[in-house]
């Protein structure tokens, strides 16, 4: 059963056509990867799935739901975060500042209590604390280092209990070990029934974690399939995975 | 399945240095100033030095609104003059026409004034925070612009270029400026009280990640166009008192002194001074900086030799404190703090702390300070952050 499901959605800027009719269905439940060459369109589909960036034509659905072009605080309302390529955190707010940003809270008075009060604090020490940032809290962002931010990125999405994790290559700029930890945690919030879409030029990374691998080219949806389908299409192989991965498979 | 593990082997949670002063300490030092505030006009009598008071605590009320939105949020406005003189023609138009008698009365007309403030800051705000920087800037200077043409030409009911008279209080002699003064403190107070809930409630600290990164916010379910209206109107309510009180004091409002350019210049200098983005800041610039300004005008103005020296004022403390002074006096007792730490970590007598990293034991692709929030110093961050703090009091940039 699909949750998220893209229908012939167009994006161009100016005379580039960064989505050419891109149409993909993302199973409920299923770590997905979004695989593709560099400038095939997967960045641009995370912001207009996201809201970040509006749609030229085309339909995404959440649910069931019609979320095309809605704003990014209505998607991410409706349970679907994002993380970034390069991380985008808050950088003189404190760790665990940033991890409260991104919780929850509905009406007005809501609002006017102290973002430190509530459940809420416990819930975001115990993510801060999995992704070990715990001695970091009291920290302002911007001074962890790149890995560390993007463990602070995947956190402050976790700490929301979204439906959909859209992951912009989460393994960048990672240590290995932090990324054996990272692919764990993915696992471990999936088998909570949270679905992801995962972009990542790691090939391993994505092999290996990914239940299904859909491969994007010149802005439209090429194939999709089990990672060993994917793996083993002569196509893919040529056009998108390069001789390296050839050689490896 | 285990933890992601970012420390070092062997490494125990370092200590950590706190970004602000003990909470005693700075509880403490907000007593002592509102007791001195408090008997200020008991020591200083002369009503040379409580006209300058009053004028203090009006820059003041101003200078803690504007923070609130532009000190939180990032949007530098230089505006907020329009709430002034908004604010300012409120209460001169309501004394006037609904025959309030000046004193007390006119006091009462103040939370009237930031009202209409507030309100009329709702659709020029909605319009203007469609765009950032450079032309956010640019489009508050519009507003205010226009609006101070409006005073001019709207001549039945600001007499234009005339500008209004209004009735003194029956108060009068040595003890004319007191009650301003007082009534000036109080709204001081409450637009204290506004920033400190602001910044520390749910709704501010989304103003504050909008001030870091405002699409991101948006991403993370922050309704970005109501949390900077929200502040905008609030902001421009304190700024609206504080007019509100001006006009009274001064007994006259014209369109080129209600909606004054100099006015937002001047309340930009002070917070910036006393530290964008903080609770203190404003506190700061606007105690610090008001007073000298007044004094520098009674002692030079005849020949403005006043800018000048309050030009080289603002120079030296920009020049020695970039940051503002609540935040460069907060980094220099942390650096102070560190130092003592490092010290006593070095001392013979204290035994070496488990949180030491051995050399060579660093993961891959992270620089030593960024293992660890000690920098790898046991207990003590590095001494100068890479990434200043905004919360509290301490560095907002």
């Amino acid at each position: 059963m699909s949750i998220l499901q893209v229908s012939d959605v167009r994006k161009s800027y100016g005379g580039i056509q960064a989505l050419a009719g891109c149409t993909m269905t993302f199973e409920e439940g299923a770590i997905n990867g979004l695989i593709g060459p560099n400038g095939s369109g997967k960045t641009t589909l995370f912001n207009v799935i996201s809201g970040y960036e509006t749609a030229d034509a085309g339909r995404v659905t959440l649910r069931g739901k019609d979320i095309t072009n809605a704003r990014a605080d209505q998607v991410f309302a409706l349970g679907l975060g994002r993380t970034f390529q390069i991380t985008r955190i808050f950088p003189r707010l404190t760790v665990l500042e940033n991890l409260h940003v991104a919780t929850q809270r509905r009406g007005f008075v809501g609002q006017l209590r102290s973002w430190k009060s509530g459940a809420e604090r416990s819930r975001a020490m115990e993510v801060l604390d999995f992704v070990g940032l715990t001695p970091l809290a009291e920290e302002p962002a911007g001074g962890l280092s790149y890995g560390q931010q993007k463990l602070l990125e995947f956190a402050f999405i976790t700490v929301a209990k979204p439906s959909v994790m859209l992951l912009d290559e989460p393994a960048g700029g990672v240590n290995p070990t932090l990324l054996r930890g990272l692919a764990d945690r993915i696992r471990s919030l999936n088998n909570e029934g949270i679905t992801f879409v995962i972009v990542e030029h790691d090939m391993e990374f994505v092999m290996g974690l990914c239940d299904r691998v859909l491969v994007m080219h010149q802005g439209c949806a090429l194939t999709a399939g089990a990672p060993a389908e994917v793996r083993a299409n002569p196509d893919v192989l040529e056009a998108y995975l390069g001789s390296d991965m050839r050689e490896a498979g | 399945m285990t933890a992601i593990d970012v420390t070092p082997k062997g490494a125990a949670a370092p200590e950590h240095i706190p970004y602000e002063p003990p909470r005693q300490i700075r509880w403490t030092s907000t007593g002592l100033l509102l007791a001195f505030l408090a008997v200020f006009p008991l020591l200083f009598p002369n009503p040379a030095v409580t006209s300058i008071a009053v004028i203090t605590m009006i820059f003041l009320v101003a200078a803690i609104g504007w923070n609130i939105f532009s000190g939180y949020s990032g949007y530098i406005s230089i505006g907020h003059a329009a709430y002034y003189g908004i604010g300012q023609y409120t209460v001169a138009l309501l004394a006037l026409h609904a025959k309030v008698p000046a004193g007390w009365d006119t006091f009462g007309l103040l939370p009237v004034a930031g009202l209409v403030s507030a309100v009329a800051a709702v659709p020029i705000g909605f319009v203007v925070l469609r765009v950032r920087r450079h032309t956010f800037i640019i489009l508050t200077v519009a507003v205010m612009f226009i609006l101070q043409l409006l005073a001019f030409n709207l001549v039945s009911w600001t007499n234009g270029s005339g500008g209004l008279e209004m009735s003194f209080p029956t108060w009068q002699g040595s003890y004319f400026n007191e009650p301003f003064y007082y009534v000036g403190l109080v709204a001081a107070i409450v637009a204290c009280a506004a920033s400190w809930w602001v910044r520390r409630s749910k709704y501010g600290l989304g103003l504050l990640s909008i001030r870091d990164d405002e699409d991101r916010a948006r991403g993370l379910g922050i309704n970005a166009t109501r949390t900077k209206l929200i502040a905008y109107a609030i902001s421009a309510f304190f700024v609206g008192v504080a007019g509100g009180l001006y006009a009274p004091f001064i007994g006259s409002v014209y369109p080129q002194f209600g909606f004054d350019p100099t006015f937002d210049l001047a309340i930009a200098v002070l917070v910036f001074v006393g530290g964008i983005g903080t609770l203190s800041g404003p506190v700061i610039g606007a105690l610090l900086l008001i007073p000298l300004q007044q004094y520098f005008y009674l002692q030079f103005g005849n020949a403005n030799l006043y800018l000048i020296a309050y030009g080289v004022l603002f120079i030296l403390i920009l020049r020695l404190l970039p940051a503002g002074i609540a935040p460069s006096v907060t980094q220099l007792w942390r650096r102070a703090l560190i130092a003592r730490r490092r010290a006593a970590a070095r001392s013979p007598a204290v035994p070496a702390l488990a949180g030491q990293s051995p050399a060579g034991q660093s993961p891959a692709g992270q620089s030593p300070a960024a293992q660890s929030p000690a920098g790898g110093l046991p207990g003590a961050p590095p001494a100068t952050a890479a990434v200043p703090h905004a919360g509290g009091d301490e560095v907002a940039r």
